[in-house]
């Protein structure tokens, strides 16, 4: 029976506690699901940071996000966390420029900027692109209590 | 121009919008009529061709009078929101340039900066209704004792706030590339390596001056739309060249015309004038300018038929020719493959992105066509022309329609 599969982009946070327990590993084997790192960062015996692509079955999926906040992995879905400010986007074009993954492409009919927050990896070049600072967004080195 | 026949004047066309008869279409609007029914029968049936742009115009500026003190001052140094402004006119003017960034900003100590703030910036809040913080420092005299002065003022209590754009709305623009071997950060955007990417910033068939490629119909006194209210074409834009490569439409295939334009920012709505920053180059203004082009005669309805398929721009290397002053390009495109998202140079397929707002360039165009429909507009007569190159039929063979 083919089962339909999502994509997920995630920020896991480690704290320096479980920062070298390999729960990642443990996702994948017992939920199945694929990953894709997409950045990572460590800051040796601090905290470590991945921006991870998760594709899988959605339950299966839920399962593993589950599982590694029970281990106390801080988990960001990155499309909530993404936003457009459309009383300051202009429909210029500029992000589509440096977009990679399409979350930001023009419809060619109306030259309007559209914007696809699941396909967003968080690699910050659009709010650097726009010219109207209409883009924010977490990233890898997002302030955690500010962006709460 | 003794060779423009003009077929029907301003002066009738302002006498139909008075009676509510005028036939008033886009430029996106007019392509489609002109490609059905040709030049010829377009200019019977149409009057006016309101056109649109939007997109980031470095030339741009305001002319502030700031109004007498008690007791008065003679401003030699002038701020608002830490923007500087020249202050070296009289005592209570002065010139607020969009592309003056806020003291103490970083600039591109480290490279790109971000430009968080500037003279653009300064004039979106004013227009917008917020307030600034306004300083000004003068060195007294008998008649201006005052020598500081540190208030809050919003766009109401200052005595004029005009746009002053000396170069806007450029006929025809470069589309940019970077032939380099690192990310180039520019006033056309971030361009990759390699010939990673192109942008553009042009508005195709709705361009104003792409409309009238001889400046036949804009000249000193043509009236416009300017940042949401009635403006007007001041004088001819700096850096104005008519004498361009044209292609057989007669339409310039390279940087050309430009226009000098001016507006009270007090009638003006904070959608159509935007302060930007552009990563590793610095602060600016968007600007939403369209002008209505009456259609004298069949040229004009030619022209200003002239399909995004039918306009041509150049390709420059930011990465060494433009900052290095070498003159050359990497080849043409049109407006219609540069809008499809990616273009064939040099053997390859590179993306495309532009950096005007093509969909606010069109809404500026319907506004237009709406204030003109309602009477609530009419059409200026030009007082001077602006400088152009002899029209000589025989060298623009497609226009023997």
């Amino acid at each position: 029976m083919p089962t339909e599969t999502v994509s997920r982009n995630v920020l896991l946070i480690f704290n320096r506690e479980i920062m070298y327990n390999p729960v990642i590993y443990q996702a994948v084997m017992k939920f199945g699901i694929l990953f894709n790192i997409l950045e990572a960062r460590i800051w040796p015996r601090q905290e470590g940071r991945l921006v991870l692509q998760l594709e899988g079955e959605e339950k299966r999926l839920e399962q593993a996000i589950s599982y590694l906040e029970q281990e106390k992995v801080r988990v960001e879905i990155l499309a909530e966390r993404i936003k457009r400010d459309l009383e300051r986007c202009v429909h210029c074009g500029a992000c589509t420029g440096v977009c990679k993954t399409g979350a930001l492409d023009l419809d060619r009919r109306s030259m309007e900027v559209m914007f696809d927050p699941e396909k967003c990896v968080l690699c910050g070049q659009c709010r650097m692109a726009c010219p109207m600072a209409a883009m924010s967004m977490a990233s890898i080195d997002m302030d955690v209590l500010t962006a709460r | 121009m003794s060779e423009v026949r003009v077929k029907k004047s301003i002066e009738e066309i302002n006498r139909r919008i008075n009676q509510g008869k005028a036939v008033v279409v886009t430029a996106d609007e007019m392509v489609d009529i002109v490609a059905e029914e040709g030049p010829k029968n377009a200019f019977k049936k149409v009057d006016v061709v309101t056109t649109g742009t939007f997109g980031t115009m470095c030339s741009s500026g305001a002319f502030i009078n700031f109004g007498h003190t008690k007791p008065k001052i003679r401003a030699s140094k002038v701020w608002f929101n830490e923007v500087e402004a020249y202050g070296g006119i009289a005592a209570v003017d002065c010139f607020l340039g969009a592309t003056q960034v806020k003291e103490e900003d970083p600039l591109n100590k480290v490279h790109p900066g971000r430009f968080e703030y500037g003279g653009g910036h300064v004039i979106e809040d004013l227009i917008a209704g917020r307030s600034v913080r306004f300083k000004a420092r003068g060195y007294g005299t008998d008649c201006y004792p005052l020598r500081e002065l540190e208030k809050e003022v919003c766009l109401q209590d200052l005595r004029n706030a005009y746009l002053y754009n000396p170069r806007n709305a450029y006929q025809n623009y470069n589309t940019a590339a970077n032939l380099s071997e690192r990310t180039i950060y520019t006033y056309l955007g971030i361009l990759r390596p390699n010939l990673g990417n192109v942008n553009y910033s042009t508005s195709g068939q709705l361009s104003p001056l792409l409309n009238d490629p001889f400046y036949w119909t804009i000249g000193v006194g043509t009236r416009i739309f300017l940042g949401g209210a009635p403006g007007v074409v001041s004088w001819a834009g700096t850096q104005h060249d008519p004498d361009v490569k044209r292609g057989e439409n007669g339409v310039v295939r390279e940087g050309a015309g430009t226009l000098a334009v001016t507006g009270d920012m007090k009638e003006m709505s904070p959608e159509f004038i935007r302060g930007a920053s552009i990563v590793g180059y610095g602060c600016s203004l968007m600007v939403g300018l369209g002008v209505p082009v009456p259609i004298i005669n069949e040229d004009m309805a030619y022209f200003t038929g002239v399909a995004n398929r039918d306009l041509f721009y150049q390709v420059i290397d930011y990465g060494l020719d433009y900052p290095n002053g070498i003159n050359r390009s990497l080849g043409e495109v049109s407006y219609e493959q540069l809008m499809s998202g990616s273009i064939e140079l040099q053997g390859r397929t590179v993306p495309t992105a532009p950096l005007a707002s093509y969909s606010m360039a069109g809404r500026i165009s319907r506004i237009l066509k709406t204030w003109i429909l309602e009477n609530r507009f009419s059409l200026g007569v030009p007082q001077v022309p602006l400088p152009t190159t002899a029209f000589d039929r025989d060298r623009y063979p497609k226009l023997n329609y």
